[in-house]
């Protein structure tokens, strides 16, 4: 039987009867319920973003082992400085995420460090999934499809921060890996497991994409994306003598540009 | 018709490549890292993306048969020839920013591919918004089984040539690198011949 809303009085008192209670993932051990900003459950196929503050951790948890994290990083207000998918290999002198590695933007400057990884499944290479795509592959990718691709979500989440398809570059995705084989080819490697969670701090003001949708590579036929759980909580950027930001010559002098970046901007 | 154009040293390049068009890249005194990207010329939003060309070929390295594929997942030019053998899709651009963290604070004041790119794109209407991951013809960049990875020793020699076929048209950007830190060009950057040959009619 359809709900009495013949009148705006019936209808209001539909809608207000509505409201029912949503699950959040709990603080991360250590952390107060004062000092957490984020606290967010991304079904499969679906979206999220958030402006965060400098120095604020974000973490990732794949509660399942079948979500795929894809993420964009922008800085906040200044959205033409963002992630850099080629200098953070290239600098770094390697094609794998994991501990202590760094998100670098395209001017030499640290947007985020990965302070914790316990999946280390990660890719940097095969970006995220498209409406074309996923149309061959799953017969749609259309957002409001049961299939919906990487890319129109990045779509919608960059439009709600003002910004559009010439601002999403390639982006990264945790929780499925992808490794490069002997010749160049790229090998699945997927899951590392349930309950596995990646933590990143952010080194400058960020505009944060996320996306939980399929790896572009996954096999399986069928279009399955676990939930992903999404907390952030107040901090302070990578300090001085941090093994973070002492680990290597280029990392060093990636944090000393942000540095003075930052001290420059007031933030 | 047959256009033919050296691009100095150092320099950025750019050209409209009809539907059809062949665009033929010589590496004239070999091992010269020739930085590329493409757009679609009826809306430059569509562009390069080195993400859903790996997707599509299941490989990092580029060679004859290999498709540059828009980030709308579309071919936007294929490679129809290659007497090298492998191209970069990882490495990227350099540009005086990175250099400082790759070579150190010293290298800032060296001219960039990035710099190319903006210049040259400018001309175009393109901005910094503008620029993703791009290819690297002629450059050589191994990922070893732990993930390291960086730019070696070329494989190319002086006269080796490729070739993309435009499947629209499209807006090609070039960036003759200017590197001198790495061998993407031998420690010596030279000059690099473009060809562009229209369709078969």
């Amino acid at each position: 039987m359809s709900p009495a809303t013949d009148t705006t009085y019936a209808a209001r008192a539909h809608a207000r009867a509505l409201e029912a209670p949503v699950e959040r993932p709990a603080p991360p051990a250590g952390v107060s319920a004062d000092d957490l900003v984020w606290a967010e459950t991304v079904p499969g196929g679906n979206y999220t973003h958030k402006v965060l503050a400098r120095g604020s951790l974000l973490r990732l948890a794949d509660p399942l082992g079948a979500a795929c994290a894809h993420l964009l990083l922008h800085v906040a207000d200044r959205p033409w400085e963002r992630l850099n998918v080629a200098d953070t290999v290239k600098v770094q002198w390697n094609a794998y995420l994991g501990p202590g590695a760094l998100l670098l933007s395209d001017q030499g400057r640290v947007l985020a460090s990965i302070t914790e990884d316990s999946s280390g499944r990660h890719d940097a290479l095969c970006g995220t999934s498209t409406l074309a795509r996923n149309r061959a592959r799953y017969g749609d990718g259309s957002p409001q499809s049961a299939s919906p691709a990487g890319r129109e979500l990045l779509l919608l989440a960059a439009a709600k921060n003002g910004l559009g398809p010439r601002d999403l570059p390639p982006s990264v995705s945790f929780f499925q890996g992808v490794r490069v084989a002997e010749g160049g080819g790229l090998d699945w490697v997927g899951t590392a497991g349930p309950g596995t969670s990646l933590t990143l701090r952010a080194e400058q003001p960020l505009t944060v994409l996320l996306a939980n949708i399929p790896h572009p590579l996954d096999p399986n036929p069928a279009y399955h994306c676990g939930p992903l759980e999404v907390t952030a909580w107040r901090g302070a950027p990578t300090g001085p003598g941090d093994p973070i930001r002492e680990a290597t010559p280029e990392s060093r002098r990636a944090f000393a540009n942000t540095d003075e970046f930052c001290a420059a901007r007031g933030v | 018709m047959t256009t033919e154009t050296i691009v100095p040293a150092r320099a950025a390049w750019s050209a409209v490549i009809p539907a059809g068009g062949t665009l033929t890249i010589t590496d004239l005194h070999g091992n010269q890292a020739v930085d590329f990207l493409v757009y679609d010329a009826a809306d430059t939003a569509v562009r390069y993306s080195a993400a859903d060309t790996l997707q599509a070929q299941g490989g990092i390295f580029l060679t004859t048969g290999g498709v540059l594929m828009s980030n709308e997942h579309t071919p936007l030019m294929t490679v129809t020839a290659d007497e090298v053998g492998r191209h970069d899709t990882v490495g990227g651009a350099c540009s005086k920013e990175s250099n400082t963290l790759r070579y150190g604070h010293h290298t800032w004041p060296q001219h960039a591919c990035v710099e190319n790119f903006l210049a040259e794109g400018a001309r175009w209407g393109l901005g910094k918004r503008d620029l993703v991951s791009n290819v690297n013809w002629y450059m050589n960049v191994p990922v070893e089984s732990d993930g390291t990875l960086g730019i070696v020793d070329g494989l190319s020699a002086p006269g080796l040539s490729l070739s993309l076929r435009a499947e629209r048209e499209v807006l090609v950007l070039v960036s003759n690198c200017p590197q001198v830190n790495n061998p993407c060009n031998g420690f010596d950057p030279t000059p690099v011949l473009m060809t562009i040959t229209g369709p078969e009619t």
